[in-house]
């Protein structure tokens, strides 16, 4: 055994296991989103799962983002058979209940997957406090350019997208998010009705 | 109950493969040998233990036990049971449960073969299996542990993904594949066993395992084949190979272990190549465990990637450990490994065997490349990029045709040096046939010229590799007195590892022939007809009967019937369905085909009214698809003559010919 060569051959191994690592750290699926910046696409879609309390939507009501215009909209695309799903359900649930009365929706989108699961899922999780809505065919995930379940769209007060998370959630991104929409709405609103004079930049809000 | 024992067995077995793993060198170095056998026991009790915590496994599918996470995950009371039991390998932890078992097998069968082999070169080989199985148990226990508790238990489960319920072949493509990528674990643990033992100058063990890797080869000789059987009754484009990540994670190593199996063969004879015959073997090897990982990691995207988790940092550690010390051992000892002899002529068996590795190689290294290339540009230059099928067509189809040319020189060369008129003789038929064949492919209406080339190379190396059949048999006719078909079996007999390759050779011509059609010939269109109209492509003609709706236990399918005509009569009737199944939406698209010698008519149901008024049908004409079918069986009959052990006394009754142990 030629130990000098064994340690010169071991140490050409190193950029192929450099590079691998690196690789590791990358996700492949993570292609970089058009929408944030842009104006969301439109939807109409009908409730499939009510919600509770306050946030209550009967089913069959539609739902359209053309009429939540001028609020913050937190849309959660899921399926009963995605198992991250699980995962950020509770949070989800609980950050929207704790928004009950301020100018945000709360919205789950149901992919690929048919409502009675749906529901069934959602008495399975114990409740879901914010109401969902069934997408047929997919039509709505594939106009938001969905690559897997779950991905949550945040949507500013002027119905543009404002960021794109995918997979499970945490409560604190959520309610991140969704203050810093809601204080950048407010501040908008401020501006428009001439509450207050734009100090420094006045496109804030209308950023990109 | 179940739980516990699938999920205590892997604990255990980790123990064992540990202990065994670090008993062995602690036996040969101390002298100890009767230890040995407490290695050898560890190799068995870990079969036994993998075997039943996998029986556990698939009897917790087959109870529908969905208190077991794996089972909650892949399971559902509606799925048929054959579908059920198969989906052990359809996702991640099931398929690393079954790969830890196929490495069990065969490590056992390692151990039990070469257990009276005196030596140093078998606890070391032990060794190296216990240690690689020791690395899927770490996996099993950590983060593909399918043995989970789910509580409270789920009354049902989402079922396999509909894709991988949908076809018979899903139960036969990937046990094969595991079968052939496991197998290289083999040759891979006999290399470092010889290094670690010293013995890697001795001759012996390279003969030992070169069974070993046909055995291998074969059967991801066959899981390629398969697979692309799979792709192509399944996912309704007609196509059958589209350099997807995963189908060249599988192709890389095929390419090294083909080249292993012609380089030995100038080992054997002529004592040269051996460091890079030791680098095939364990390159081979390597190249398996960085394809699982490409696969199973989420690292590149592919359209079959599992789902991604912490795994992939087991892989590269794994890897990492693997590349090092492999490399690390190769290096020290590649001093001993100069070579013996030499190259004598220019035209000769030994340097047809170079041309082959050398395109062999850089045919891998083309698509290991393109592989990783996404990762590399992104690494150098931060984009996304992604190389596709034009990048891998254009680069590789010169070396498949330069490859199918040498097929068909190489058995006509005689090891050393060739003499010119006996050459002549042998080429001769090969050459006339072949430009015959390429003439037929020119008027046929091929007009790309490497379409061209493959039909007159294959058409070359297809008569010179059966001209060696019938000369070799001729010759025995003309020495014995035998019949000609007698004649033939015993020749094949008594030199099965030859043999068996020209046997391997005339598959890959079928293949070849098969593939070189199928793309230069495919005719396709789309037609929207109405119950009573026809549609007409290539000749044929097909009336739409009807189209229709059927409720299936676990499914709901939808279909149209064709009936393919010959004038007023029907001929034959062709259904291509849609199966609906209720965890997803989109349907899976499950073509019919039909199969002559001639081609494939291949339907595929595009779209459908719901009141059945009117069907959106695929109708695509595929020539000679079958051929690569058939072509991959006679690739496998070729390694499986060339694996069948050589009886004694049939070996000895007969003359051997000059060359006869190639």
């Amino acid at each position: 055994m030629n130990w000098k060569r064994a340690m010169i051959a071991a140490f050409t191994a190193v950029p192929v296991i450099g590079l691998l690592a690196w690789g590791l750290t990358r996700d492949p699926n993570n292609i970089p989103s058009p929408l944030p910046g842009r104006q969301a696409p439109a939807f109409t879609l009908a409730v499939f799962a009510p919600g509770q309390g306050d946030l209550r939507r009967p089913i069959g009501d539609t739902v359209s983002l053309a009429a939540l215009r001028g609020k913050v909209v937190v849309m959660n695309f899921w399926a009963s058979w995605c198992l991250a799903c699980r995962d950020e359900h509770e949070a989800l649930s609980t950050v929207a209940r704790q928004y009950t009365g301020q100018p945000v929706q709360f919205l789950g989108v149901l992919y690929n997957d048919v409502p009675d699961k749906g529901r069934a899922w959602i008495a399975e999780m114990g409740g879901q406090s914010y109401p969902s809505v069934d997408d047929p065919g997919a039509r709505v995930a594939i106009d938001y350019g969905l690559y897997g379940v779950p991905e949550t769209f945040f949507l500013d007060a002027a119905g543009r997208v404002a960021y794109k998370h995918t997979g499970p959630v945490s409560p604190g991104i959520v309610r991140l998010k969704v203050d810093s929409l809601m204080a950048a709405a407010a501040l908008q609103a401020a501006l428009d009705t001439g509450k207050v004079a734009p100090a420094v930049d006045t496109s804030l809000g209308k950023a990109r | 109950m179940t739980r516990l024992i699938a999920s205590d067995a892997i604990i255990i077995a980790l123990l064992v493969t540990v202990l065994g793993a670090v008993l062995a060198p602690v036996a040969v170095r101390s002298g100890r040998r009767q230890w040995l056998s407490l290695t050898y026991a560890a190799v068995y009790t870990n079969f036994l233990l993998v075997t039943v915590s996998t029986l556990a496994l698939v009897w917790a599918l087959a109870t529908h036990d969905f208190s077991i996470s794996y089972v909650a995950q892949v399971g559902s009371r509606a799925t048929p049971t054959f579908y059920t039991i198969i989906s052990l390998w359809g996702a991640l932890e099931g398929s690393i449960v079954f790969w830890a078992w196929v490495l069990a097998m065969y490590g056992a069968a390692v151990v039990w073969f070469n257990r009276k082999r005196a030596g140093n070169l078998v606890p070391y080989a032990a060794m190296t299996m216990l240690l690689v199985q020791t690395f899927f148990h770490i996996l099993l226990v950590g983060p593909a542990n399918p043995f989970h508790l789910v509580s409270p238990v789920p009354m049902d489960g989402p079922g396999p993904n509909p894709l991988l319920q949908n076809h018979i072949l899903m139960g036969v493509h990937p046990p094969l594949l595991y079968l052939g990528y496991v197998g290289f674990a083999v040759p891979f643990a006999f290399a470092i066993g010889a290094m670690l033992a010293g013995e890697v100058n001795d001759g012996d063990w390279i003969r030992l395992t070169r069974r070993w890797t046909l055995v291998a080869w074969g059967f991801l000789s066959a899981a390629i084949i398969a697979g692309m059987w799979w792709s192509y009754e399944v996912l309704g484009w007609g196509g059958y190979w589209a350099w997807d990540p995963v189908e060249n994670a599988s192709f890389i190593p095929w390419l090294t272990a083909t080249a292993y199996l012609h380089s030995v063969m100038v080992q054997e004879r002529r004592g040269m190549l051996k460091l890079w015959n030791l680098n095939l073997m364990v390159g081979t090897f390597v190249l398996t465990i960085l394809g699982t990982f490409l696969t199973r990691s989420g690292i590149i995207s592919s359209v079959h990637a599992f789902t991604q988790g912490t795994i992939g940092y087991y892989f590269l550690a794994f890897i990492a450990v693997v590349l090092v010390a492999t490399v690390a051992l190769v290096a020290g000892n590649s001093e001993k490994l100069g070579s013996t002899g030499r190259l004598d002529a220019p035209l000769s068996r030994e340097v047809a065997f170079l041309l082959n590795n050398l395109f062999l190689t850089v045919f891998m290294f083309t698509v290991l490349v393109g592989t990783l290339f996404p990762l590399i540009a992104e690494a150098a230059r931060g984009v996304k990029v992604s190389v596709g099928e034009p990048f891998f067509n254009r680069m590789t189809l010169p070396m498949m045709v330069a490859l199918l040319f040498l097929m068909g020189v190489g058995p006509a060369l005689p090891w050393k040096r060739a003499a010119g008129p006996e050459l002549k003789s042998k080429l001769l038929p090969g050459v006339i046939v072949g430009l015959l064949a390429g003439a037929f492919g020119i008027v046929a209406g091929a007009r790309n010229p490497y379409a061209v080339l493959a039909f007159t190379f294959a058409g070359f190396a297809f008569t010179v590799n059966v001209g060696e059949f019938v000369s070799g048999a001729r010759a025995r006719v003309a020495a014995l007195g035998e019949s000609f078909l007698v004649a033939l079996v015993r020749l094949v007999a008594a030199n099965r590892r030859r043999y068996g390759g020209y046997v391997a050779h005339l598959g890959i011509v079928l293949v070849a022939v098969g593939v070189a059609a199928s793309s230069t010939f495919k005719t396709e269109r789309e037609a929207t007809l109405k119950p009573g109209e026809t549609v007409t492509l290539a000749g044929h003609t097909l009336r739409l009967k009807a189209a229709w709706g059927r409720e299936e236990a676990q499914r709901s399918v939808i279909g149209a019937t064709m009936e393919l005509m010959d004038g007023d009569r029907v001929v034959d009737v062709i259904e291509p369905k849609m199966n609906y199944y209720p965890m997803s939406q989109q349907p899976v698209p499950t073509p019919q085909v039909r199969s002559s010698l001639r081609g494939d008519l291949y339907l595929n149901l595009m779209a459908f009214r719901e009141d059945g008024s009117n069907v959106t049908v695929k109708v695509i004409w595929e020539p000679l698809v079958p051929w690569i079918w058939f072509g991959g069986m006679v690739i496998v009959l070729g390694a499986l003559i060339g694996i069948w052990p050589t009886s004694r006394r049939g070996a000895a009754a007969v003359p051997q010919p000059q060359d006869a142990t190639t």
